[in-house]
């Protein structure tokens, strides 16, 4: 069957692993290089779930990706969830952006031991600077916000859609980071206090380094908020510890989105070895931008036909015929490659128009799901 | 700035360091590792034997150079600044991360520059924000396919990058716009031959994904206030392995090069 037929089919049976993968899946994570359709994908993976499974589904993004949100008649995306609505659906779908500031003094607000930390520590300077201004404060955040939702007992199902390419490994690493952070020596280090610093022989080095690139009086402001910082390392410990159990569990299924060109493959390939390395359950890889089988079919026969035409007119149109040839020969080869990853590929088509509306999302999803039977 | 790989794939090389290598004549090339970096900065700027009693603390190492917010970005931005101070080459190239990242890469001297008043990161953070901010010495380039939501993050990008830093914004330009491969003469000529429906939606499939694109490459024209933006067309089919990429995109550049002289 081809995929232009199937957004217009009744919907396919469940068998498919697409759909097994909505129904059974806790959380799904798509990663994949920039550009290739990911958080298109995860919004209509969505879509297709809330519609055929009785489930509270949650697209997470992290992609500002505001044109998405008009297109599903949302003003903005925020850290809020807003309810989307689609149309003879068994369950609900909802969706929000992932606001690192507000979620950062979200956190802080629910670890804080008191009112009083909390409050020193939202009005601390180098608090908010890191939170607002720098993106690899976003890495943990995204954790404890799909952990958030996960646990919150709001949904059944949560899509996230990372940041492109490796960023999606930061995020991936950051509850293991933050865990090894609160129990490091650079945490004892900062926050040890000024008079003993030059005493211990090991830590002298790190001082002094420390002293002359960051100078006393800021090396100070680092201290005092770490201090603060620090009285939230039990829950934010514990808190690590559960989110890298919940990205390893068995109901955490991994997709990775990427199109058939050599250099978002290469990425795309990396990121499946990594994933695996991490033991994450690798769910399927989706293939997307491909040329619509429908058009490829025969095109190379059609371009030697339109060649010798006896109709002079139409015998430039071989041209366009042989570039479709073309890229249909590139795609099968690589799509080739792809199989020797291991993992089932759903193959998602470029489609005419833009993703304007849940129901061309939905249309997405379905072109999606009929593909790959198991067995 | 995000190595994955691809830049060295471009040059023919399966990978790239931290220390430049020479890829082409005059081309050098490197790869962002913001932990050689900031082993780089120990000994260039506090000029102490660092390494080896630093060897203990080496975990600390790891997660102040790839995790600490702040240092991460400061570290990377830093480096470019760095060489560009130093004069060690006429024109720094910077492939830099994803438009997200980008504002907090590039404008994390200032951001600094907020929390350090004094020391050596201040008066660091001073001049490589004034090699940032002066428009003789940096801009930004940005290339954006001609799709819709790269191009809303592209007109974006500019409004969220002015907000963040004064730093100079050189215009846009659009890559992989469809190329033209259907004659339309041929086409509306084939339209009254039933025996070439196929062909007809092959062409048509091609004419509205070529015209899709010039819708966007408009939009983006007019949010820049521009009368056309430098397009580069997409590659043939055939062009694929990375260096005939190149090859390919280094034609298009000259070839707007030559239509802008």
């Amino acid at each position: 069957m081809t995929q232009a037929q199937a957004g217009i089919n009744p919907p396919a049976s469940a068998d498919t692993f697409v759909m097994q993968l909505l129904r059974d899946s806790r959380m799904i994570i798509v990663s994949g290089p920039g550009g290739v359709g990911k958080t298109t994908s995860a919004a209509a993976l969505g879509v297709l779930a809330a519609r055929q499974f009785s489930r509270r589904v949650l697209v997470l993004t992290v992609d500002p990706a505001r044109r998405l949100a008009t297109a599903l008649g949302l003003p903005a995306l925020g850290n809020t969830e807003v309810p989307v609505h689609v149309d003879d659906a068994l369950g609900t779908l909802s969706m929000a952006m992932i606001d690192t500031k507000s979620s950062w003094d979200d956190m802080v607000r629910r670890h804080a031991p008191d009112a009083s930390t909390r409050d020193r520590v939202l009005a601390n300077d180098l608090y908010k600077t890191l939170t607002s201004r720098f993106v690899h404060s976003h890495d943990y955040v995204v954790t404890e916000r799909l952990f958030d939702a996960h646990e919150g007992g709001d949904y059944d199902l949560v899509i996230v859609d990372t940041p492109p390419s490796r960023s999606a490994l930061s995020v991936l690493d950051a509850p293991r980071r933050m865990e090894q952070f609160f129990t490091s020596r650079l945490l004892k280090l900062l926050t040890a206090p000024t008079q003993s610093r030059l005493l211990t022989i090991a830590s002298r080095p790190f001082f002094i380094v420390a002293d002359r690139i960051l100078g006393a009086a800021f090396l100070s402001d680092i201290a005092e908020f770490f201090t603060l910082f620090r009285t939230m390392e039990g829950p934010f410990v514990s808190r690590a510890r559960r989110v890298n159990a919940l990205l390893s569990s068995p109901s955490t299924a991994y997709v990775v989105v990427t199109s058939a060109e050599s250099v978002a493959m290469q990425e795309a390939g990396y990121l499946v070895d990594e994933l695996r390395r991490r033991n994450h359950l690798l769910a399927a890889v989706v293939a997307n931008r491909l040329l619509p089988a429908a058009l490829a079919a025969g095109a190379d026969v059609r371009a030697s036909v339109l060649e010798q035409h006896p109709d002079a007119a139409v015998r430039p149109l071989a041209f366009a015929e042989q570039e479709i040839a073309n890229v249909a020969v590139r795609q099968a080869a690589a799509l080739s490659r792809m199989n020797h990853w291991g993992v089932p590929i759903v193959r998602g088509e470029s489609r005419r128009g833009d993703i304007t509306d849940v129901q061309s999302l939905l249309a997405l999803g379905q072109a999606f799901s009929v593909q790959g039977t198991h067995d | 700035m995000d190595d994955k790989g691809s830049l060295a794939a471009y040059f023919g090389r399966t990978s790239l360091e931290f220390a430049p290598t020479e890829v082409a004549p005059n081309v050098m090339a490197m790869a962002m590792n913001t932990e050689d970096s900031l082993r780089e900065y120990i000994r260039l700027f506090l000029r102490v034997p660092i390494i080896g009693s630093l060897t203990p603390l080496a975990r600390i190492f790891d997660f102040v150079a790839n995790a600490a917010p702040a240092v991460k970005e400061i570290l990377a931005v830093g480096k470019l600044c760095y060489e560009v101070r130093e004069n060690n080459y006429d024109l720094v190239i910077v492939d830099s991360e994803a438009s997200g990242h980008f504002v907090a890469q590039v404008s994390a001297p200032d951001a600094l520059a907020t929390l350090v008043r004094i020391g050596i990161i201040a008066d660091q953070t001073k001049w490589m924000s004034a090699l940032l901010h002066d428009p003789t010495v940096s801009t930004v380039l940005a290339v954006v396919t001609p799709e819709e939501m790269p191009v809303v993050e592209t007109i974006e990008l500019r409004t969220r990058l002015a907000a963040a830093t004064p730093i100079d914004f050189a215009g846009v330009v659009i890559n992989r716009m469809p190329r033209v491969v259907v004659d339309d003469m041929a086409l509306a000529a084939a339209r009254s031959n039933a025996t070439l429906t196929a062909t007809v939606a092959v062409g048509e499939w091609l004419v509205s994904r070529r015209a899709e694109a010039e819708q966007h490459a408009r939009r983006l024209a007019d949010a820049f206030e521009l009368g056309n933006v430098d397009t580069i067309a997409e590659a043939p089919a055939e062009v694929d392995a990375p260096a005939q990429v190149t090859e390919h995109l280094a034609r298009e550049i000259e070839r707007i090069v030559r239509d802008h002289t």
